[in-house]
């Protein structure tokens, strides 16, 4: 196990060097530099500009330095368009943000969906199955974006309970969450539902019941951990969408996260916290797809090799 | 588990032989969910392609008349030409979800097409060289599964200016790695077959053998895979177009149409926000049923 | 009184394409401590049989008749009643050792929770016993390997296993569905020894169920044959070896090698078992028994004979045995 997920962590560690190089090369392939765009400079003051964030370097140098700084401290270097901010400042400011709705999202979309699934597949061909098919193929053609100004028409404008935006409380978690996790937990509760149904048909579920333990412990001691793979190997991709979704949650609902920072940074041709953003999401991407390996080994001893 | 066995001579006549083709089409074709799919794609087809013709309005034209007075005239109407009512400038909001229904259909279908075309042919070689390239082919697609694709198309879109082209080969770029290790998967099981192996004896190069023996036979899954991804395709580019970094004006896009009715519904007008969506849901629910029915008839074991 | 009584139970099972009769009127009995073997062909039931006395078969199943187990009826037995005779009373073992343990857990895991459950022992308790049990297969270092996966185990020690997990509890009837089938041919002899040297010891009345007469002629007082969802022929073993009486077990005797009798031509039977979806009228037999007449469109009944044999069959016996 040990050994196993060493392995995991020494493909992760090349896989995230990548993602900041090939990001790094993409900003530096941009039509024009980050000072060009908007109005014209005069050439002194765009080659103070250029020395000043290190952009008269030859390009493997600036890589070198950029990739040193995150890696040794973190640290991914000053704001092209706001001049006393630091990428680092603006992230820190939405991060904390998309973590409390994004986290809270994510366990509602499994804690639901796995449930959901769990239970159609128990009560196959029953009318909870069907209820449970019906709500999650609904589901799944209601994505964030389209779930979000739907809850503002129902919640804030015709009923009045929910606040339409913001980020002061819990009240205004609840339709973020409702947004981002909907479509989510109707992917997982399929994904968990068929693959139930498909374990419980399994010899190893036949061995359970023949030695009469009760359905329950059948059902919670033997056919979860393994229907649960496939639904565990769904949540990496999950995440990476949760994540995207914050985009639009943050500008629907201005919640203030760090989809906020880059659609700004995006308008602003900020390249720098746009870079900042994209390598702190393919991190966390990366470490949650660690995370989610080590539990696949886990649950299933064959691949701990 | 239950009885039945190779088909026995003395009763060769009730279980007569059927061509696994023919199969999976009496499957597909006696599932209702599927057949109810196919039906409402069929409808937003036309829809998208005839749809036009009945539109009083283009969908670029202002109607003077509604303009600055949508909340109060721009809603549906029969009299006004309007049937879906107009957007917050006064324009078809009819002639505007036909087009938007072309867009989002034509980013889908194309971009589904790139991604199965990427995929395959990446999946195919993988599986079919093996050994130390398949190791690496595959290494590269679990490091490009990590990058934030969404985020790099959002740079892209900003960087390179929006353009139609980015938006097509992007959507469909993003998501070519599950089709290739799909495709690689059926690669390696296809590969020990009788027929490859003597296509190979016989002295067949490898890209013959990957086009005329390996591809043929990945149809069945390619067909389901494409039917399920066009579905993901149109959310991609509805969730670009949300951002309103997608197609530009006077283009649209349900996505694009959905953004600018959810920014109104503050107003009232939540006709802007209702048929852009109903035609984006019934697309969706047409590809994705359709997608399951496939899948259920070409591998039946997965029901 | 017999322990087990099943008296004319069918199975059907809602398949696509209309239903599947896989048990036709089955009747069978077996005492405390009998051997009881049940033959036949992939199809003919057999599993099925086991299945419906345990409670286990698939959802679409459906069960008609009686299946008394010391004294209570079985089949519409709630799951908790059945539950209570599961493992406790009757124990089964399965066809596949590769995949009827749980690849997931621990062999200590899945043995000690049968001990914990029917019996209320400790974990260490239940541990200990469970590591005699072991010993008692044959299994060895036992007390180390409790601790590994199935992975871990060869086929032919997952199912010394399976034994294992079954006895735990000492039941008084063990149905053993096709235990060697898909072991090795040398892994297969070892395993049917274990069951037989268990049997002794144990004293449970076992059901074998398996295709393989081989198997059935060193280990069972008598034999069932079926076909086709029927019973064929009932008689004690050494008898049906001796003389069949049915056209069916003449073919299955004439297909498996005797070692006693180097000559002997093995012949196999012609034809496949029938298509249980669509099964020829009468007997299921007919289209490939040599013996087979215009009569046998009826099916014929089970008649008993020589006091403690049946057969059904139209032919006289003397016409079928010569």
């Amino acid at each position: 196990m040990l050994s196993y997920t060493l392995k995991r962590i020494a493909i992760a560690i090349p896989t995230l060097l990548v993602l900041i190089v090939v990001s790094f090369v993409l900003m530096h392939a941009a039509p024009g530099g980050p000072f060009t765009a908007e109005r014209q400079l005069p050439p002194e003051v765009l080659a103070n500009l250029n020395a000043k964030y290190g952009l008269d370097q030859p390009l493997w140098r600036q890589i070198v330095t950029y990739v040193w700084n995150i890696v040794s401290a973190f640290d991914f270097g000053p704001s092209f368009v706001y001049k006393d901010r630091t990428v680092n400042q603006i992230i820190a400011q939405g991060f904390p943000i998309t973590l409390t709705y994004g986290l809270l999202s994510f366990a509602v979309a499994v804690i639901a969906g796995v449930s959901l699934g769990v239970v159609a597949a128990i009560r196959h061909n029953s009318a909870v199955d069907y209820a449970a098919v019906g709500v999650s193929i609904g589901a799944q053609v209601l994505p964030n974006f389209v779930m979000a100004p739907i809850l503002v028409l129902v919640f804030t404008l015709w009923l009045g309970w929910l606040p339409g935006g913001g980020w002061q409380g819990p009240e205004y978690w609840i339709m973020p969450v409702i947004a981002l996790s909907t479509s989510f937990m109707a992917s997982i509760a399929r994904i968990t539902r068929s693959s139930m149904l498909e374990v419980l048909t399994s010899n190893h579920i036949r061995t359970a019941r023949a030695k009469g333990l009760p359905e329950r412990r059948v059902i919670l001691r033997h056919a979860l951990k393994p229907a649960m793979l496939p639904v565990i190997s769904y949540l990496g991709p999950a995440f990476v969408a949760m994540i995207t979704g914050s985009v639009v949650v943050d500008i629907y609902f201005s919640t203030g996260g760090i989809g906020k920072a880059f659609v700004d940074s995006a308008l602003n041709r900020d390249y720098a916290v746009m870079m900042g953003v994209t390598i702190l999401v393919g991190a966390l991407t990366i470490a949650f797809n660690l995370v989610v390996d080590i539990l696949y080994g886990w649950i299933d001893p064959k691949i701990r090799y | 588990m239950v009885a039945t066995t190779e088909n026995n001579p003395g009763t060769a006549a009730v279980a007569k032989g059927r061509s696994p083709w023919a199969d999976a089409r009496r499957r597909f074709f006696r599932n209702k969910a599927a057949m109810f799919g196919l039906v409402l794609l069929v409808c937003v087809t036309l829809f998208a392609l005839f749809g036009g013709l009945l539109s009083q309005w283009s969908n670029e034209e202002l109607d003077y008349n509604v303009m600055g007075q949508v909340v109060e005239l721009g809603a549906p109407s029969i009299a006004n030409g309007h049937y879906f009512g107009t957007d917050d400038l006064g324009r078809d909001l009819f002639a505007r979800t036909v087009q938007g229904t072309q867009i989002s259909l034509a980013v889908g279908v194309v971009g589904a097409l790139i991604a199965i075309i990427v995929g395959t042919l990446y999946g195919a070689t993988a599986g079919y060289v093996g050994g130390r390239v398949d190791g690496f082919m595959m290494r590269l697609v679990d490091i490009l599964m990590a990058v934030p694709y969404m985020f790099v198309l959002i740079l892209l879109l900003v960087m390179y200016g929006r353009s139609i082209t980015i938006l097509f080969v992007g959507v469909g770029l993003i998501s070519w790695m599950d089709m290739s290790r799909i495709v690689r998967g059926q690669t390696l099981s296809l590969k020990g077959r009788e027929y490859v192996e003597a296509a190979r004896a016989t002295g067949v190069s490898a890209p013959v053998i990957i086009m005329r023996h390996i591809v043929p036979n990945l149809l069945g899954v390619i067909a389901v895979y494409a039917t399920l991804l066009v579905p993901l395709m149109i959310l991609t580019e509805s969730f670009i177009s949300f951002l309103g970094l997608g197609v530009q004006e006077p283009m649209t896009s349900l996505g694009a149409l959905i953004s600018e009715g959810a920014g109104t519904i503050a107003y009232g007008t939540t006709w802007q926000l209702g048929f852009p969506l109903l035609f984006f849901v019934l697309t969706l629910f047409g590809f994705f049923f359709v997608g399951d029915g496939l899948r259920d008839a070409l591998d039946p074991k997965d029901r | 009184m017999s322990l087990l009584t099943i008296k004319d139970l069918s199975v059907t099972f809602d398949g696509e394409d209309g239903p599947v009769h896989a048990v036709n009127n089955l009747s069978l009995s077996i005492d405390k401590g009998q051997t009881l073997g049940i033959v036949g062909e992939s199809g003919s039931g057999k599993s099925q049989t086991a299945f419906s006395i345990m409670g286990l078969l698939a959802s679409n199943g459906r069960t008609s008749g009686s299946v008394v187990f010391d004294g209570q009826e079985l089949l519409g037995a709630t799951q908790k009643q059945l539950n209570q005779l599961r493992a406790r009373r009757i124990a089964m073992i399965f066809q596949d050792p590769m995949t009827s343990l749980n690849p997931y857990m621990r062999i200590s895991d899945q043995m000690t929770e049968v001990l914990r459950l029917h019996k209320g022992l400790s974990k260490t308790d239940a541990l200990a016993e469970c590591v005699r049990m072991l010993d008692a297969v044959k299994i060895p270092a036992a007390a180390e390997r409790i601790r590994l996966y199935p992975h871990e185990f060869s086929g032919g020690m997952r199912q010394r296993v399976m034994i294992a997990m079954s006895l735990l509890c000492r039941p008084d009837l063990l149905i053993a569905d096709e235990p060697t089938t898909a072991l090795d041919v040398t892994v297969q002899a070892q395993i049917m020894d274990l069951l037989n040297d268990l049997q002794r010891e144990f004293g449970m009345a076992t059901i074998l169920i398996t295709h393989d007469l081989g198997v059935v002629a060193g280990f069972c007082e008598r034999v069932l044959v079926m076909y086709g969802g029927r019973v064929m022929e009932e008689a004690p073993t050494d008898p049906l070896f001796e003389t069949p009486t049915h056209p069916y077990t003449r073919g299955l005797l004439g297909a498996v090698p005797r070692v006693d009798d180097e000559d002997a031509i093995m012949t196999a039977i012609p034809g496949n078992p029938p298509n249980m979806a669509a099964p020829p009228e009468g007997c299921p037999f007919r289209p490939r028994c040599d013996f087979a007449g215009e009569d046998c469109r009826v099916m014929p009944p089970l008649v008993p004979f020589d006091g403690d044999r049946a057969r059904a069959c139209h032919r006289p016996v003397a016409e079928v045995a010569a």
